[in-house]
């Protein structure tokens, strides 16, 4: 699991790979937080392309980093989620307040 | 229904064990020559039974957690999740969507919700100061 974190002046897009789940989720959530109080964006990006699994402590990662952007009056994107990732998002209804942006291989499916 | 292959592991409710439980039962599914998202849904299932384990059942304590996993007659994919936690006193409650008792730790309450969604059987027994077993089924679909 890693996170690689990329601002211009307004965004910040924060890239996860790996795997995540309620292991992971703990270390990039400290990782994460520090950097969105520091740089205060007015949006989080969270690309989601190179995420090999997530689960439900995915969902709770996503609304926790949305609860925090929100407080400053910013907002939290979900780019890039593979299909099988879409799957739990859609579920968590999490598509109702939080953009999520097209997903990866949608043509070929 | 008869059981044609079964496999059995036990480890410590350690979170650095969710990544690999889920492993490890897709492994032995792969013997039923699943679509991937047949595979992806098993793998996301077991994560979410044994995240449970590790979060609510034992918390603060480390106990063990015991899967059993079995190919049953018919391409079905049974999976048995067991662990000697503090139990569910309502379970009712704890299968509604968005329920949690742990809010403060980001749970999401989805868990049972992803398991229902993705297998086709999901069963919960508990008792409270006794434990937790959740069992799930899916058809694999033949090709």
């Amino acid at each position: 699991m890693a996170i690689e974190i990329n601002t211009n002046e307004e965004n910040l897009l924060a890239k996860i790979s790996g795997e995540l789940d309620h292991h992971t989720a703990a270390t990039m959530r400290a990782e994460l937080d520090e950097k969105i109080k520091n740089l205060n964006p007015n949006k989080l990006l969270l690309d989601f392309s190179d995420v090999s699994f997530m689960d439900s402590s995915g969902i709770g990662f996503i609304m926790g980093r949305y609860k925090l952007m929100k407080e400053n009056g910013g907002g939290v994107e979900v780019i890039n989620a593979p299909r099988g990732i879409n799957k739990v998002l859609k579920i968590s209804g999490l598509d109702k307040i939080i953009t999520i942006g097209r997903c990866k291989n949608e043509d070929n499916q | 229904m008869k059981i044609i292959n079964e496999m059995k592991i036990s480890f410590p409710s350690r979170s650095v064990n969710e990544s690999f439980s889920r492993s490890a039962v897709a492994s032995f599914a792969v013997l039923l020559d699943p679509r991937m998202d047949e595979l992806s849904d098993i793998r996301t299932a077991v994560s979410e039974a044994v995240t449970n384990c590790i979060v609510h059942a034992y918390g603060d304590t480390v106990g063990t957690i015991e899967i059993t996993a079995r190919i049953l007659e018919g391409n079905i994919f049974y999976i048995r999740i067991k662990d000697k936690g503090c139990g569910i006193p309502d379970i009712e409650k704890a299968l509604e969507p968005m329920f949690t008792t742990a809010p403060e730790d980001e749970r999401a309450g989805l868990g049972f919700a992803v398991m229902e969604s993705f297998m086709d059987k999901l069963t919960v027994k508990s008792k409270v100061g006794v434990g937790t077993t959740v069992t799930m089924q899916k058809k694999i679909s033949r090709r």
